[in-house]
């Protein structure tokens, strides 16, 4: 063979260490992200892609646009608070809105399973309309498949959208320095637990309600006060506890919080104490975290709690020199201790 | 919340720290023997609110990392077969066997299905009588009662399709072999708190007495570990050593009487094999001849070897408190959670685990 074949030839898999695709390589954490850096990132690679941000920063005639896409497979597809339909919208307009972009248009996808009452899926159908309308964004081309009863679960929903991106705004974790502030909009966990409750069947007094909400008002709101934010996140999968390490690892920084500044509300505290998960861990779905310039922090704060999704929103930690790419937490004793990525899916402990 | 709040305060927590420091005049050693002490210990920073007299070392409490992994195989075994579906805890889905995890069989499609109780899996068994239902019975005392309680009441509803697969340990011949080792560095133990709930702990009283350590029954709050600890060094400092009881919230003396029923109903004491100690002498429990028709072992014909563990894994020394995983060449390298060489890193209660996700800072 020539040197050039030789050159060429690459092994057309990459080295891993697991023969199949895991759960845990959907679940946000440790495994999740080598499958996107060892096996689609050496395949797509290009300048947008490698951010890996929520979404992609292009632009155009001058004008920055920003692109995601999501998908939507959750399992119970109606849970209280909200559907698949209305999470479909929200989390692509959040994806949207953390790249500091005005959400605008939304594609939407539809992989059907064969026997889904119709009834149901005309209640996801209306719960999207309201959710696009709140969210102020319009659904502009869509696709629908309906596969064999069997080979889907119930409903697969796929947004992609796009927004226009102010000037001004530049969110990157690598802008981010020593001294930073890191808000949390609200209380963690929710959406999570209010999935777990159903799946688990798990009926506490008070019922546990998905947070699903739309973030771009709220961010807007933000951005009235200042545009010195350096990242906006929405801890999904793998819960802020993942969210904040990757921003410690792409910004090359240490992050530091406080425990007893995270906001949870007391039932869902309770929840996860006896299923024995943690909450750091758990998923949000209308939430967002951002890391802002310290002078700025109160007053971005202030305007925050004025508006509907951020009343609950709090400092609960500062960007540091030390302890670079991980995140340290002052627990509630007064000690200190890491805050992990998340490795494989969480499991509830035996006792 | 209620019984949890107080027990996370803050002040509390150094008043005991400080109280602790003002008694104690040489170093001790304590051990506890409970995955959920170890995970709040190295979750909450404990040590660093300790003097530097103290030393803390995890025993063998956690019932994941002393599973042999020769009841790995034989729970993978189980579950590969296409009529059957497996349960389980959480966490020992994540255990590597000889080969395979159950976690990874489960992505194979085979059935393997997480409950919170064995009587979850009785549930199935009468829901789907053309399968067989195994559940994987693993824990200390804490969790036997509710596994006898599924073998009794799959009995008492004729079910012939469930089973459990056993792995069950006993605490006190545990804690008899470290304190008998001539290199035992053990001054007090923390008694597992949620153990005594079910045993009480008068078993602890001629162990005290024979080995002159102090065992204080502890819970599993930070204010619990700090209020054992300190209970436990005053003994030492005042040459006592009794059985006293910190988790007075939750434990009597004589424990659950019922649940201890349940188990001789059900049970039968035996020998068992501890991963990373080897066998300790009526150590285990298995059904006994009564319910022979509902242990897996008699009703699937399993082929499984034994298993060598990796030379690299010093389990052995951290689940006796020899060694910390720190002191391990392997540990955060080649052996990590993702890809455990060894069983202290396999549950998230294992010490090597805990270490891992909390390491000091």
């Amino acid at each position: 063979m020539s040197d050039d074949i030789l050159e060429k030839l690459s092994c057309p898999v990459p080295f891993s260490n697991y023969e199949k695709v895991l759960m845990a390589h959907g679940g946000g954490g440790t495994l999740s992200q080598k499958l996107i850096s060892k096996m689609f990132l050496t395949q797509f690679q290009n300048p947008y892609l490698n951010l890996l941000h929520d979404g992609a920063i292009l632009e155009n005639a001058g004008n920055k646009i920003a692109f995601s896409t999501d998908s939507y497979v959750i399992n119970p597809i109606f849970f209280p608070g909200g559907n698949i339909g209305e999470l479909a919208i929200n989390g692509t307009v959040n994806d949207l809105s953390m790249c500091g972009a005005k959400p605008l248009y939304l594609s939407l996808g539809f992989i059907i399973e064969e026997g889904l009452l119709m009834d149901e899926l005309w209640r996801i159908v209306q719960s999207i309309k309201n959710a696009a309308d709140i969210a102020g964004v319009q659904i502009v081309t869509g696709d629908t498949k309906v596969v064999e009863k069997g080979k889907g679960d119930k409903i697969f929903i796929n947004t992609s959208g796009i927004g226009f991106i102010p000037d001004g705004r530049n969110i990157t974790p690598l802008n981010c320095k020593a001294g930073d502030k890191i808000i949390l909009s609200g209380k963690i966990a929710q959406h999570g637990m209010a999935i777990m409750a159903v799946r688990e069947g798990l009926n506490f007094e008070s019922e546990i309600v998905s947070d699903t909400a739309p973030l771009n008002h709220l961010v807007e709101e933000m951005f009235s006060v200042s545009n010195r934010i350096n990242v906006l996140r929405d801890p999904t999968r793998g819960g802020i506890s993942s969210t904040l390490n990757e921003i410690a690892q792409s910004a090359n920084l240490g992050i530091m919080i406080e425990e007893n500044k995270i906001p949870i509300s007391a039932q869902v505290s309770a929840a996860c104490e006896i299923i024995g998960l943690d909450p750091l861990y758990i998923a949000n779905e209308g939430k967002l975290i951002a890391i802002v310039s310290s002078d700025d922090a109160e007053n971005i704060i202030d305007k925050m709690r004025t508006s509907k999704y951020g009343i609950d929103a709090v400092i609960i930690g500062e960007v540091t020199e030390e302890n670079k790419g991980k995140v340290v937490m002052k627990t509630m004793l007064g000690t200190k201790r890491i805050v992990d990525m998340l490795s494989g899916e969480q499991l509830p402990r035996i006792c | 919340m209620k019984f949890i709040d107080e027990y996370r305060d803050e002040a509390a927590a150094k008043l005991i720290a400080t109280k602790i420091a003002d008694i104690i005049t040489k170093p001790h050693t304590i051990m506890e023997i409970c995955g959920g002490q170890t995970h709040t210990i190295v979750k909450y920073g404990l040590e660093q609110l300790l003097p530097k007299e103290i030393t803390i070392v995890h025993g063998p409490g956690c019932p994941v990392c002393v599973t042999p992994v020769e009841s790995i195989d034989k729970a993978v075994e189980i579950a590969s077969y296409d009529n059957v579906i497996f349960t389980s805890f959480g966490d020992m889905l994540r255990v590597p066997g000889s080969k395979k995890d159950l976690l990874s069989l489960r992505a194979d499609g085979k059935d393997i299905r997480i409950v919170y109780s064995p009587l979850d899996a009785v549930n199935l068994a009468k829901e789907n009588p053309e399968k067989k239902i195994v559940f994987f019975a693993v824990g200390f005392e804490t969790t036997a009662p509710a596994n006898a309680m599924s073998v009794k009441l799959a009995k008492k509803l004729n079910l012939k399709n469930y089973s459990i697969l056993t792995s069950q340990v006993l605490v006190p011949p545990a804690m008899e072999l470290l304190l008998s080792s001539p290199s035992t560095k053990i001054n007090g133990f923390l008694a597992a708190g949620h153990v005594c709930t079910v045993m009480g702990y008068h078993e602890y009283i001629p162990i005290a007495e024979k080995y002159k350590v102090p065992i204080v029954v502890t819970g599993f709050e930070p204010i619990d570990i700090l209020q054992g600890i300190y209970l436990a060094v005053k003994q030492l400092e005042e040459n006592r050593f009794d059985v006293e009881n910190q988790y007075a919230r939750a434990v009597v003396k004589d424990g659950n009487i019922p649940a201890q029923q349940l188990l001789k109903d059900v049970f039968k004491v035996v020998d068992k094999q501890w991963r990373g100690i080897g066998k300790i002498a009526l150590s285990g429990l298995a059904l006994n001849d009564f319910y022979a028709d509902y242990d897996a072992e008699n009703i699937f014909d399993l082929q499984v070897s034994s298993f060598e563990e990796n030379s690299l894994c010093i389990a052995g020394d951290i689940l006796q408190g020899n060694k910390k995983p720190f002191d391990c060449a392997a540990f955060g390298k080649t052996c990590n959670p993702e890809h455990p060489v060894g069983a202290p890193m396999v549950s998230s209660e294992g010490a090597c685990a805990a270490y891992f996700r909390y390491a000091k800072v």
